[in-house]
Order: structure tokens, then C-alpha cells, then sequence
């Protein structure tokens, strides 16, 4: 019933994605225009409420079917924060809200970015800047994560027209990535609630790192069936380039740096877990991070120079590859927290915090042979 | 994209409960000093650990019970394999039989041959060596050119083949040979057959490898006899066999694990408090070993349905391998030393002793080079 469900509604998007996104549609997001009927169409399937559960008025689909819904969005290179949207109506939803309206986004994202909340009256003033915050000034609502004075996570809704934007700028996918500060911006009482227990200290951090390795594994999908398309009908030396050795190797290896990445990303699918299986997202993320930068390397040498122009579409999902394998901690900002967690642990308990899920290493494994 | 299968796989409760067993084994035999762990673990034969394993019930785990099996899942034996890497446990002598000739016969093997061999097997008695490579064919396994007769109640064979790791030392060697002359088709004519080495015709040539070590052989047939029942599925099959066979070899945590304990020296060489680039690196590395971990549980969850997951097989092979090959290379990058096999310094050993053997992994089972032909087809390029 509930798989049948996921498969009705993943059938439905992938529609819908169809439909409405072309490359028309992509150039002109490219140029910033707002793609208004794509989220009329996306909201009118209830796909912002999708992670929310029923009795709260949401979709209530499985975790993993919405990583499913996230990977075609990104598939189609969809101009809209629709992920970061499903997830802020359910971390809302979670610490007691009521569904949000429009577009929503989630600050900070950015591993160097804390916010701090200060209780006044009755409500919150907050203090901080956020960098890079994803469709920051476009989207409907803010949901920002704090630290109040006594160190609790709460979780605040804001309007952008309350927040100073020091400085909007695009990623390389030119979707907004803006700087917002929020120096004594005020909010009511009604906008700010504790934080769901199963964030942790990485507070939203985590789940925009979920959400772009997701991302980056619909984007590597589409790059690998554009190349794989290209290869069997471009004919050079009287044969599909595809037929040539060199090429398949690529693509071959492309292919197991994309089967390995969906993988790492595959054991993200529990939402409430993302919050503090730090070890999960990391390898997650910096997998895919990987995995993106090659994926998109060797389809854009197997379409040569075509893939190199605005012609080919090839470039809606590279863009975006190069940009989110950035964002929300780099390869290298999440492999030095898998490095220095593991080295912390010690040789001995590496192994078991791959497999026990961070239980302590038990006293005759930490022996020395 | 024409979609590989590599489903999400979350290891059920026995499986978790067998991994506290062969632990518990495993810190046994430590605590007994039993066996040092060893860097190129299921490389190195040794029949009495083989022989306690089998006590413990950890080879064979998936088959019938009549046969000597566990009757196990997929995922229980996946966990076992992998607590053996991580522990260096030599398993090497049981390896082959254990992975893919035992599990060849349960498939396709006669009844007797099933009722003779792979009880001894399951009981860490029995071991195989795999006939495949020949002078003159490597990578293209098509060309053997050993041949098999058809005589009264049987085969006789006559051929050469070559690599054979411990042919010198194992009870039989599944030949792939020719029954019938090649003709326009390269991969009919070809059969599977299960060899004593102690039978009249064969004679063994040791090959000492690069590290010094005596696995390779070479392995001459002359007019050797092979019962009817010893040959594995019906003649002609040798090469959909094989293929199936190459399927249990490929994509199993020995693919990815070879020097794992190279790894683990590395991080406790390290300490602590790493430098930025050290725990990069040793990110990055952790990384792809959990990736491939899962992708090498969800082919073990295919065997489990009982298909025949080649392709995905051959993905975890070239990639698996390629991590193993790189773990040496990052070592000497992040702690510098010059390895010795002299050295008391065990982590000069440990690299001195991967070094030497790290060329082998990307070749034995299968080359990228091949294996990547095969992923090729199966993204429709070929």
C-alpha cells in the first residue's frame, strides 16, 4: 500500500518534472526568473508536504521515497528549492509548526555559519550572518537553526524582508546562494520553537549535505544518459564513438564512481537519523562530491566540444554538479570530519564504528596484536 | 542510464548476531595467539585455522545441511567474510573452495560430487584451485586451448594451465577445458571439470611470485582421467558456468579488504590527533571502503534471490580493487617510511609487505581492463 503509493507518486513528479522543465524554462531560471507555474504545479501535488507526516497534515511518504522525489528533481535540474522546502516543512512540523507557506529555505548550511538567538520579549533577537544560504532572498520562508543563551537548538521562521541582505550572488548553476545577516532582526514568540531532539550539533548543516548528495546523484544520472546517448550516435572513424575502447573505459569508470556514490547516498534514508549520524552524512556527501567531479569530467570529454555550449543541455547538470559538491561542506571539509573521527577512535575501533554504528570499541579489539 | 542493481540492503538481526559470533572466534584465536594477522590475509594458507573455521561453522555457512553447510543466508556468510579481512585471519587455504568451487558444485555438480566434496569442504578439509588461465590465454579466457577427450566412463585431459594459485597444495582444481574444436562461436565447445591433483598426468611446476612467495603454479595434464560425474553442469556450458562462477569471485569483501589492515595501522600510526591532510586522506579512504561495503552487501543480497549479478560483480571488482590499490600509495604520502621486510617496525613490514603484493590485485579475478569491457556492455556501449 505505502510502496505503491511512493511508486504513484514518484510517477506523478517525474510527470510533472517533464512537463514543465525544459530548456527554455532552465535558461531563462539562468537568467533569474522565477519558474511560478513549475511551483504552482509542484504545490497543487503536495510536494512541499511530502516528509510531513499525515497526522500533521503533510504527505507522510517514507524518507526514502522522498530521497527518490529529491534525485528526479535534480535529474531535471528543477530551478527551485523544492528539496530544502520538503525538509523545512518537516523539521517544522516535527518541533510543532503548522505546514509553511511557499518556498522555504534552511540557514546555515555553511560549515563556518552559527546563529545565535537571545530570549526578549517572550520572543527571540537574533545575531549572525549566513553565507550562501540556498535561494535565501526568494524563498517564501527562512528556517533558521540557533543556539539560545543556554545552548538549546531552536528552531526560528523568518520572512526575508526582515533580514538585511548583505550580498546576493549565485552559484555556478546561478541559483541564488545569498548572504543574509540577521543582526537584531526580532521574532514573535510564535516563530521560534525548540529544535527537534535528533538535531545535533551540526544543527542544519547535516541535512543540506543529505540533500545535495542526493542532488548530486540526479545530476550524475543525467549526465551519464546524455553521454551514453551521445556516445552510441556520434560517428567518428566510421563507428559510434561509444564503440571505441578508450571511451567505454571512461564511461565504465564514471559508472562505478556513480554506482558507489548512490551507495554512500542510499544510507541516508532515515530521516530522524541524519541529525547525528554525522559519520553516515559525511561519508555521503564527500563520496558524492567525488563521484560528481569525475561523472561530470568524463561526460563532458565524451561530448566534446558540443558539451561545452549553451546548445547542448549537457551544462544545466554539470553546472549544478560543480556547484552542490561545494556547497553544504566540501569533499574535503566532510573527509577531514570522517578522518579526524575515526583517528580519534583509534585503528582498532575503526572498524567497529563502520559497523556497530558508533558503539564503543569493545576492550579485546583495542589490544594490540 | 540502464540502472545497475545495488539495492539498499540493511543487514538483518542474524546477521548482526553472526558477526558477534566470529567475532568472538576471531578474538579467540587471538587471545590464543593462534595466527599473527596477516596483510594479504586470504592469501595465506593455512588448513589448521582453515580446519577451527570450519569447526566454528564458518565455511560453508550457505549450504544444505546434508552437504556439511549452515544453511545460512548470503548476508551471514558476507559478515563472516568480512570479519576475517578486518582480523588478517589466514584464511587462505578454504578461501577458494569456500567463495566459488563449493558453491559451483552445490549449483551444477553431479551428486556424487556433491555427497564426495563438499562436506570436506565445510569440515576445512578440502581445497580448490582455480584451472581457468593457460601460457596463452590470460584476459581471454575463451582460448584455452587445454583440451578434454571423451573416453569410456569419462575425460581425458590434456593441456597446461598456469597461476594456478596452490595447485601445489589443494585437493582439486576446477578445469576449463575445450570438448569440442572451436568454431564460429569461441564461447560453445567449452566444459567445466572437477580435477583431483593427486590423479596419474598431472604434474605441478611452482612460479615464485614478485614478493618471493610459492602460491603460482604452473599445471600440466597429460592423459589425465576425469570421471564422467566430475564434470560440472553438461559439455559445452563450460562458458556460462564460468561466467556464473566469475560472479561469486568478483564482488565479495576480499575485492576491497586485501590490505585493509594496512589501513588500520596507518590510522593507529597516525594517532590521535591527526594533521588536516591526514585526516583528509584517511577520510576520503573510509569513505569509499563504506560505499563499497554496501555495494558489495546488496550483490550478496542478489546471490541471496539466487541471481547471477554479473555485472554488478564486475563494478565492485574494479572498483574494490582500485582501493586496494591505492591504500599503499596514500600511506607512504601521509606517514613516510621505507618499508622493510627486515624492519621491526611492523608498519614498515605491513607496507613493505602490500607493496609487494598490490600488483596482483588488479590482475587475478579479472583486469580492469576487462572487467570494464564487461561494465561497458552492461551500460549498452558494446
Amino acid at each position: 500500500m505505502i510502496e505503491e503509493m511512493s511508486a504513484i507518486v514518484l510517477e506523478q513528479a517525474d510527470r510533472l518534472f517533464q512537463q514543465h522543465v525544459n530548456k527554455n524554462l532552465l535558461t531563462e531560471a539562468d537568467g533569474g526568473k522565477w519558474p511560478a507555474p513549475l511551483w504552482k504545479a509542484l504545490e497543487d501535488a503536495g510536494l512541499p508536504l511530502a516528509l510531513v507526516p499525515e497526522a500533521a497534515g503533510g504527505v507522510g511518504l517514507a524518507p526514502g521515497t522522498v530521497g527518490s522525489l529529491i534525485r528526479r528533481a535534480a535529474f531535471y535540474s528543477v530551478p527551485l528549492p523544492l528539496a530544502e522546502t520538503i525538509v523545512a516543512n518537516r523539521l517544522w512540523a516535527d518541533a510543532g509548526g503548522d505546514p509553511l507557506d511557499g518556498t522555504a529555505t534552511l540557514a546555515p548550511v555553511n560549515p563556518q555559519d552559527c546563529l545565535v538567538a537571545t530570549p526578549s520579549d517572550g520572543g527571540v533577537v537574533l545575531r549572525g550572518t549566513a553565507h550562501n544560504v540556498p535561494w535565501g532572498m526568494q524563498a517564501s520562508t527562512t528556517l533558521l537553526y540557533a543556539r539560545d543563551g543556554s545552548g538549546r537548538g531552536v528552531l526560528c521562521r523568518t520572512l526575508p524582508a526582515k533580514v538585511l541582505p548583505k550580498k546576493t550572488r549565485r552559484n555556478i548553476a546561478y541559483e541564488p546562494r545569498d548572504e543574509m545577516c540577521f543582526d537584531g532582526v526580532e521574532l514573535a514568540a510564535n516563530n521560534v520553537r525548540l529544535a527537534p531532539d535528533y538535531l545535533g550539533t551540526d544543527g542544519l548543516l547535516a541535512f543540506g549535505a543529505a540533500i545535495r548528495a542526493q542532488q548530486m546523484i540526479g545530476g550524475m544520472e543525467r549526465c551519464m544518459d546524455y553521454a551514453l546517448a551521445y556516445a552510441n550516435e556520434r560517428v567518428q572513424f566510421g563507428r559510434a564513438i561509444g564503440k571505441f575502447q578508450a571511451v567505454q573505459h571512461m564511461l565504465a569508470v564514471a559508472a562505478g564512481h556513480f554506482a558507489a556514490a548512490s551507495a554512500a547516498a542510499d544510507a541516508l534514508f532515515e530521516f530522524e537519523r541524519l541529525g547525528d549520524d554525522t559519520l553516515s552524512v559525511a561519508i555521503a556527501k564527500s563520496r558524492c562530491g567525488e563521484a560528481a567531479g569525475l561523472v561530470a569530467a568524463v561526460c563532458h570529454q565524451v561530448h566534446g566540444a558540443m558539451g561545452f555550449t549553451q546548445e547542448h543541455p549537457l551544462h544545466f547538470a554539470t553546472r549544478r554538479l560543480w556547484a552542490w559538491r561545494d556547497e553544504c561542506g566540501s569533499e574535503s571539509y566532510w573527509q577531514a570530519r570522517i578522518g579526524s573521527m575515526i583517528c580519534a577512535a583509534g585503528g582498532e575501533s575503526f572498524w567497529p564504528l563502520l559497523t556497530d554504528g558508533g558503539m564503543p570499541p569493545r576492550p579485546n579489539l583495542t589490544a594490540r596484536e | 542510464m540502464r540502472a545497475f542493481r545495488f539495492e539498499s540492503l540493511t543487514l538483518p538481526p542474524a546477521a548482526q548476531a553472526m558477526r558477534r559470533k566470529v567475532r568472538a572466534f576471531l578474538d579467540d584465536e587471538r587471545a590464543h595467539a593462534r595466527y599473527a594477522a596477516h596483510r594479504t590475509s586470504w592469501s595465506t594458507f593455512d588448513p589448521e585455522f582453515s580446519r577451527r573455521a570450519a569447526a566454528a561453522g564458518f565455511i560453508g555457512m550457505t549450504w544444505p545441511r546434508q552437504y556439511g553447510g549452515g544453511e545460512y543466508s548470503n548476508l551471514e556468510r558476507f559478515v563472516v567474510t568480512e570479519e576475517m579481512l578486518v582480523a588478517g585471519a589466514p584464511g587462505g587455504a578454504h578461501w577458494i573452495a569456500d567463495r566459488q568451487s563449493g558453491p559451483q558444485i552445490l549449483r551444477h555438480g553431479s551428486e556424487r560430487a556433491r555427497r564426495l566434496i563438499l562436506p570436506r569442504i565445510a569440515a576445512g578439509e578440502c581445497y580448490f584451485g582455480i584451472g581457468m588461465s593457460e601460457p596463452d590465454s590470460g584476459s581471454d579466457l575463451a582460448a584455452v586451448r587445454t583440451r578434454a577427450h571423451k573416453c569410456e566412463n569419462g575425460w581425458l585431459i590434456n593441456g597446461a594451465k598456469i597461476w594456478t594459485s596452490n595447485a601445489h597444495r589443494v585437493h582439486y582444481l576446477i578445469v576449463l577445458a575445450r570438448t569440442e574444436a572451436p568454431g564460429q562461436d569461441r564461447h560453445a565447445g567449452l566444459s567445466q571439470f572437477i580435477v583431483e591433483t593427486a590423479s596419474d598426468g598431472i604434474e605441478v611446476r611452482p612460479i615464485l611470485n614478485l614478493a618471493g612467495g610459492h602460491e603460482f603454479n604452473e599445471v600440466f595434464f597429460r592423459d589425465c582421467f576425469v570421471p564422467d560425474d566430475m564434470m560440472i553442469g553438461r559439455p559445452g556450458e563450460g562458458w556460462t558456468r564460468v561466467t556464473g562462477e566469475l560472479a561469486f569471485e568478483r564482488a565479495g569483501p576480499d575485492r576491497f579488504m586485501s590490505d585493509i589492515r594496512l589501513l588500520i595501522e596507518l590510522i593507529e600510526n597516525v594517532g590521535r590527533a591527526p594533521s588536516e591532510r591526514q585526516a583528509i586522506e584517511i577520510g576520503r579512504l573510509v569513505a569509499h571502503f563504506a560505499a563499497l561495503r554496501r555495494m558489495s552487501s546488496s550483490v550478496a543480497g542478489l546471490l541471496e534471490r539466487g541471481e547471477s549479478p554479473v555485472t554488478e560483480a564486475a563494478l565492485v571488482k574494479d572498483a574494490g580493487t582500485a582501493f586496494e590499490r591505492e591504500i599503499p600509495e596514500i600511506v607512504r604520502k601521509l606517514l613516510p617510511v621505507e618499508p622493510s621486510l627486515d624492519d621491526d617496525d611492523e608498519y614498515s613490514q605491513a607496507l613493505a609487505t602490500v607493496l609487494l603484493h598490490a600488483p596482483s590485485f588488479t590482475i587475478r579475478g579479472g583486469t580492469p581492463e576487462i572487467l570494464r569491457g564487461m561494465i561497458a556492455r552492461g551500460l549498452g556501449l558494446r
